[in-house]
C-alpha cells in the first residue's frame, strides 16, 4: 500500500506531478487552485527530482512553455481556474494540432467573465467540445476524489503519451479544496534525455548527425495535406472514443432514476440516491469519469434495461445534459438540475428535482 | 457508523484546524475522512466553518446542509447553523459572545466554556482542543489516543513539545462538557 497522506484535491494533484516523473509544471496562481503551484514550491519538486517549476508572467506564457517543453518530449503539466482556462485555449489548440502530450487541470469556478470563486461545471462545453479554434478534441477525466486528483495526473499522462494528445483533468473548487485521504502512489522515475530521444520519435531533442530533422508544427499551407491531417487526427479521436470510455454505476442494477453527474456534483448526486432508496424509489448513479470520451453507448445500453427516467446535475445551467439527450435518444425522460454560478447543490434539492422534473411527471 | 458535522466560527479560532485533527485521527483509525471548508470572501470576511464526516463507509457528498453535529462558536453561525442540525442530533457550543442561545428542543445541546478554560490554561490558542475535547466527550467517534498519533503525524517535530498541552486541553474539554437539556 501506498503512503496515505490527508491532503487538499490541489495539493494532491500537485504531488501526483511530482511522483508521475513530470518534468516541468508551468503556472500562474489564481483561486480556486492556487495550492497546486503553493505546494509545489513549498516541496521545491527541483531538489527531489529534478523537477522544474516556473511561475510565468501569464496563463498565455505557461500554456506556450508547455508547448515547447511537451515538443521536446517532456511531460509536462500546467493548471489554472476558468479565466486563466479560457487565456491558455490558443495554446492547446496549438498543441491539439501538433500533436504533442500534456496534462492540465481545470479547477472550475462561477463564470462567465471573473465570475466568482465559488466552485461551478459551467466549463464543460469548452472542455469537451473543444475551448479553441479548429475540429479537434482533448481527454477530458472528471476526479470526484481527492484520490482521484492523485490517481489521473498518472493515468493522464500515460493517455496524454500514448495518443499524443492533451489531458484535461475537469476539476472544480470542491474537489480542489476538500481534503479527504489520499493514497500516494510510487514515484515513476523521470525519463533521460537520451530515453525520450529513443522513445518518442516526433520529440525535438536536437538533431545529431545522420539522423532526420523533427518538425513540431500545427501549419501546413497545402490544404490536401492539412485535410489529410485532419483525417488522421479524427480517426485519433475515433480510437480513444473505443477505447477510452470511463464511467462508474453505482446502484444502477435495479434502478429506476438515474442521476447522471460528475465531479463534486456525482459526489453530491451519490448522497441524493441514499436519500431517495430510503425512501423507496429506486435511484442510481451514472457517474461520468471520461467526459471525451463520453460513455454514450454505455448510457444507452443501460435505458434499455427499463430506466424511466434521467436527470443530469451539473453546476451549469444545462450542458452535459445535451451530451446524455444525443446519447439515449428518447428511450427515457432526460431532465436537468444544477445550481450555477458559485452555488453548490445540497443533496437535498437534486432529489427534490428528481421528484418534481422526472418523477412527478 | 457515520458522522457528519459542522464547525463554524470566527477566522483564527482554530476552526479549520480543529476539523483537519479530526480528520486525520480518522485516518489514524483506518476511517474514510472528508474536510470541505468555506474558502474564499467567507473566510476573508470573518466566518470561517468546515464540513467534516468521519465514516467506515465510503463517503458520498462532502457538502451537506443538514448535520448529526453542529460545534458553533459564534452568533454569526448560530443564526446560520441551529436549525441545520437533524432532529435528535447534537448542537455544542461555546457561550462567550453568544446573544441568542439556541432554543431547539428536538436536538440535544451542550455547552462548552472553551474560551474561558483556555485562557485560564494560560494559552488562547489551545481553545480549539478545548472544544474538540468536548466534542470527544458527546461523540467518541475517534478515540483521544489516534487525536494524539495524528498530531504526533500531522506536526513538524519541533512542535511535538506541544502535544502534552493538547492533551491536557482535551481533557480540559472532556471534563467541562455540560449538558444543557
Amino acid at each position: 500500500m501506498g503512503e496515505l497522506k490527508l491532503m487538499k484535491g490541489n495539493e494532491a494533484l500537485a504531488e501526483a506531478a511530482i511522483r508521475a516523473g513530470a518534468d516541468a509544471y508551468f503556472g500562474y496562481p489564481i483561486t480556486p487552485q492556487s495550492e497546486v503551484i503553493e505546494y509545489l514550491m513549498a516541496e521545491k519538486p527541483w531538489e527531489r527530482t529534478g523537477m522544474v517549476v516556473l511561475q510565468a508572467e501569464s496563463e498565455v506564457a505557461a500554456i506556450n512553455m508547455v508547448y515547447g517543453a511537451a515538443g521536446a518530449g517532456k511531460k509536462v503539466m500546467t493548471s489554472s481556474s476558468s479565466p486563466g482556462i479560457s487565456l491558455k485555449q490558443e495554446g492547446l489548440s496549438y498543441i491539439a494540432g501538433s500533436e504533442l502530450p500534456c496534462v492540465y487541470a481545470n479547477v472550475v469556478r462561477g463564470g462567465p467573465g471573473l465570475g466568482t470563486i465559488q466552485p461551478s461545471q459551467a466549463d464543460y462545453f469548452q472542455s469537451t467540445k473543444g475551448g479553441g479554434h479548429g475540429d479537434y478534441r482533448q481527454i477530458v477525466l472528471a476526479p470526484a476524489s481527492v484520490q482521484e486528483m492523485s490517481d489521473f495526473v498518472k493515468l493522464g499522462f500515460e493517455l496524454a503519451f500514448k495518443y499524443r494528445i492533451a489531458v484535461l483533468i475537469l476539476s472544480d473548487g470542491v474537489i480542489g479544496q476538500m481534503m479527504e485521504k489520499v493514497e500516494l502512489f510510487d514515484p515513476i522515475p523521470r525519463m533521460t534525455d537520451e530515453e525520450i530521444t529513443a522513445k518518442y520519435p516526433w520529440a525535438t531533442t536536437g538533431k545529431k548527425k545522420g539522423t532526420q530533422r523533427r518538425i513540431i508544427t500545427s501549419l501546413d499551407l497545402d490544404s490536401h495535406k492539412m485535410e489529410e491531417h485532419n483525417h488522421h487526427l479524427q480517426e485519433k479521436y475515433r480510437i480513444i472514443s473505443e477505447n477510452e470510455v470511463r464511467y462508474e454505476l453505482i446502484d444502477c442494477d435495479d434502478a429506476e432514476y438515474i442521476f447522471v453527474a460528475y465531479g463534486s456534483s456525482a459526489r453530491i448526486a451519490q448522497k441524493a440516491v441514499q436519500l431517495a432508496r430510503a425512501k423507496g424509489i429506486k435511484a442510481g448513479l451514472f457517474r461520468l469519469i471520461s467526459l471525451f470520451p463520453f460513455p454514450g453507448k454505455e448510457m444507452a445500453a443501460l435505458c434499455k434495461k427499463g430506466v424511466k427516467g434521467w436527470l443530469a446535475v451539473e453546476m451549469s445551467a444545462g450542458q452535459m445534459v445535451e451530451d446524455v439527450m444525443l446519447s439515449v435518444k428518447g428511450c427515457a425522460k432526460v431532465g436537468h438540475f444544477g445550481r450555477y454560478g458559485g452555488i453548490v447543490h445540497s443533496p437535498e434539492e437534486v432529489l427534490h428535482a428528481m421528484e418534481e422534473k422526472i418523477i412527478g411527471e | 457508523m457515520t458522522e457528519e458535522m459542522i464547525i463554524a466560527g470566527f477566522g483564527g479560532q482554530g476552526v479549520l484546524s480543529m476539523g483537519k485533527i479530526l480528520a486525520y485521527s480518522g485516518i489514524m483509525q483506518d476511517q474514510e475522512v472528508s474536510w470541505m471548508p468555506s474558502y474564499g470572501p467567507e473566510m476573508r470576511g470573518g466566518t470561517a466553518n468546515v464540513v467534516v464526516i468521519v465514516s467506515d463507509e465510503r463517503i458520498s457528498s462532502p457538502v451537506l446542509t443538514v448535520f448529526d453535529t453542529a460545534i458553533i462558536l459564534n452568533q454569526q453561525s448560530m443564526d446560520k447553523f441551529e436549525k441545520s442540525v437533524k432532529p435528535g442530533g447534537v448542537l455544542i457550543y461555546d457561550p462567550n459572545g453568544i446573544t441568542h442561545h439556541p432554543e431547539r428542543k428536538d436536538i440535544i445541546i451542550y455547552q462548552i466554556e472553551g474560551a474561558r478554560l483556555a485562557s485560564e490554561m494560560g494559552n488562547a490558542k489551545i481553545f480549539n482542543m478545548v472544544v474538540l475535547g468536548a466534542y470527544l466527550k458527546v461523540k467518541p467517534v475517534v478515540q483521544v489516543e489516534n487525536v494524539i498519533k495524528g498530531l504526533k503525524k500531522s506536526l513538524p517535530e519541533r512542535y511535538h513539545k506541544l502535544i502534552p498541552m493538547n492533551e491536557d486541553a482535551l481533557n480540559m474539554g472532556m471534563n467541562n462538557v455540560v449538558k444543557l437539556n
